[in-house]
């Protein structure tokens, strides 16, 4: 049984421990139910596909913090090249790819290649030494601890359920507000 | 004369910490300058819309990132150098190289490139100016500095 995203973040969340936690689509919508913390930066309004830029000039500035990306499966497509970026630049970074299998917050459609994409071996592809793909919470649980610790770069590739009748979801605040309260958090 | 040391120098002079890039036939032949100047961290992307959310993260993490990439790139990127420019609101600077500018001047090419760099930043809201052969790199280190001054993004197209 896949688990929930809600399920899936969850379990980052007993691990992020003071990492930055960058968000975008279905995760900027449930991140804001479980954290409130101002080293989380909801990436909306976004471009799509570059989370995980964003996210690794963030790693690359704020080296003692390290990052969490929550990225979906369409997002991830949409960029498959910062993956080799990723590998070329080491960071701690830790991009967790939530694939339901879906453009979720566009109403449920298929993406190209839905059903038949290892993310993870794309990413060892790219370059990636530490890659891991959970398919169950207990799997996911299990592994955690590992996945989310160490040197990265990391890529992490959860099989989650999609929610029906999703709506693009919004800031918990304006982008302005996220980023004096970012900055305020990371002193600069 | 933009030359790789030169260029380098006023990107030190800037304060700048980070280039991020993908060089064209023009801008690669800073690679080296830019490579061996330990002050400065070269950051390569795969690809233009990238650069512009690395150059983000690193921003929002308190450095002074630039953007070098050539004016293909730029139209690949829009939508990042929108977000960035205008949701983000982030004064990031950029420097564009521009593919056949002085061919299009003679009416030798039937490059469009050229066509489209000037009203391409107009549309996107970016202040730019253009340097040519006449130019130096203190005018590259003008332009940032008055875009950071003024806490607003900017531009450099340089003809090639």
């Amino acid at each position: 049984m896949l688990m929930t995203q809600r399920q899936a973040l969850e379990v980052v969340l007993a691990r992020r421990g003071e990492r930055i936690v960058v968000t975008t689509m279905s995760s900027a919508g449930l991140w804001p139910q479980l954290s409130q913390s101002p080293l989380d930066f909801a990436y909306i309004p976004s471009a799509m596909g570059h989370a995980p830029s964003l996210g690794l000039g963030l790693a690359l500035a704020q080296p003692e913090h390290g990052v969490i990306v929550l990225n979906g499966d369409g997002c991830a497509l949409m960029s498959l090249g910062n993956l080799v970026t990723l590998a070329h630049h080491p960071a701690r970074i830790y991009v967790v790819i939530l694939d339901n299998g879906q453009y979720e917050v566009t109403g449920g459609q298929a993406h190209a290649g839905v059903g038949h994409v290892d993310y993870a071996m794309i990413a060892r592809g790219a370059g990636i030494k530490r890659t891991y793909a959970f398919a169950t919470l207990a799997e996911w649980q299990a592994g955690a601890r590992e996945a989310l610790s160490g040197v990265g770069p990391v890529v992490i590739h959860l099989k989650v359920e999609a929610l029906p009748n999703q709506k693009t979801p919004k800031a918990p605040c304006p982008m302005s507000e996220q980023i004096r309260r970012l900055q305020e958090a990371l002193g600069v | 004369m933009l030359d790789g040391p030169s260029i380098t120098a006023a990107l030190i002079r800037s304060d700048i910490t980070h280039v991020v890039w993908i060089p064209d036939s023009e801008l690669g032949t800073w690679d080296a300058a830019l490579s061996a100047e330990k002050r400065l961290t070269l950051l390569r992307v795969c690809r233009e819309g990238e650069a512009f959310a690395l150059a983000a993260g690193l921003h929002l993490g308190g450095k002074k990132p630039i953007v070098m990439i050539q004016c293909t790139g730029l139209f690949e990127a829009g939508d990042a150098l929108r977000n960035v420019l205008h949701d983000m609101n982030l004064p990031l600077f950029m420097v564009v190289g521009v593919r056949s500018y002085y061919l299009h001047q003679q009416g030798k090419t039937a490059d469009t490139c050229p066509i489209f760099a000037e009203p391409i930043m107009r549309a996107w809201q970016i202040p730019y100016v253009v340097l040519d052969k006449n130019h130096s790199a203190d005018d590259l280190a003008a332009a940032i500095q008055q875009s950071h001054a003024a806490k607003r993004a900017g531009a450099v197209l340089i003809a090639e």
